[in-house]
């Protein structure tokens, strides 16, 4: 219990800085997104590789596959989630201003937020009514 | 600011001779960022097709620029860095390899393993283009 009480300044403690008690989910929600993500970047990869130089009525028919559809949704969602968790530890590393910090924190999940929508509506719009 | 105890301090980067283990730690943020403006790629191109065949032409037009391709490219090649080095962190999650040598054989193994990756992949869709 010292050994806790010397590891944080002075400064910290009277600013109530410390552990806001969630380090560990940032940790965890980044590994399972990670580790979700293996195996769909890698069915990615290999879906386009096939996919190079088709025409649309070949992604629509891709897409109309429900198994590819859902795949790619995954892959969209896991995608932003993860990216907003690795930016976030970017933004709060090097931007030190309260405000700016925090104003550049929101602007970045809301962009993930409407570029999830984007794909997955799109997704949704070329499996079923492509 | 005040530090009124002698808490650690960062030694300085400028310090250190050159090493491969900074070199792939600061690669994996930097291809993290990229893969995040990809990210975006990635929903365009969907989203184009979702749009209709004039703006799905206007894709397709675009990534088979040179322009296109050279974002491809290094899309692919931040992907597989990315993706390599992610397991080697995942690896290390489990507490595995974390011992200097070991550190060392996966930083090379994913040096290779990126390279190799982007080697088959752009032969694979060069083949399945010209099809």
């Amino acid at each position: 219990m010292a050994m806790t009480r010397q590891m944080r300044s002075p400064l910290g403690r009277v600013l109530g800085l410390g552990s806001a008690k969630e380090g560990v989910e940032h940790w965890w929600r980044q590994r399972t997104t990670a580790l979700l993500l293996v195996p769909l970047v890698l069915w990615f990869v290999i879906a386009v590789i096939g996919l190079v130089g088709a025409d649309r009525a070949a992604l629509i028919a891709w897409m109309h596959n429900p198994m590819s559809a859902v795949l790619m949704i995954l892959l969209i969602v896991a995608t932003f989630y993860h990216a907003a968790l690795g930016l976030q530890v970017v933004i709060e590393d090097y931007i030190h201003g309260e405000v700016a910090k925090l104003a550049t924190l929101l602007v970045m999940r809301l962009l993930c937020i409407l570029f999830v929508l984007r794909g997955v509506l799109a997704v949704l719009k070329l499996a079923f009514a492509g | 600011m005040m530090i009124s105890d002698p808490r650690p301090l960062s030694p300085h980067l400028q310090i250190y001779r050159w090493q491969l283990t900074m070199t792939l730690s600061i690669l994996h943020r930097a291809t993290g960022i990229a893969l995040a403006v990809g990210a975006i790629l990635l929903v365009s191109w969907i989203g184009a097709a979702a749009d209709g065949p004039a703006a799905y032409a206007k894709m397709q037009w675009f990534l088979g620029s040179w322009i296109g391709l050279l974002l491809l490219f290094g899309w692919s090649v931040a992907l597989f860095y990315h993706l390599c080095n992610g397991i080697r962190h995942l690896m290390w999650d489990t507490g595995r390899g974390l011992d200097l040598k070991s550190v060392y054989a996966s930083g090379w193994t994913v040096v290779a393993a990126t390279g190799a990756l982007t080697i088959i992949a752009w032969i694979a869709g060069l083949a399945s283009w010209s099809h």
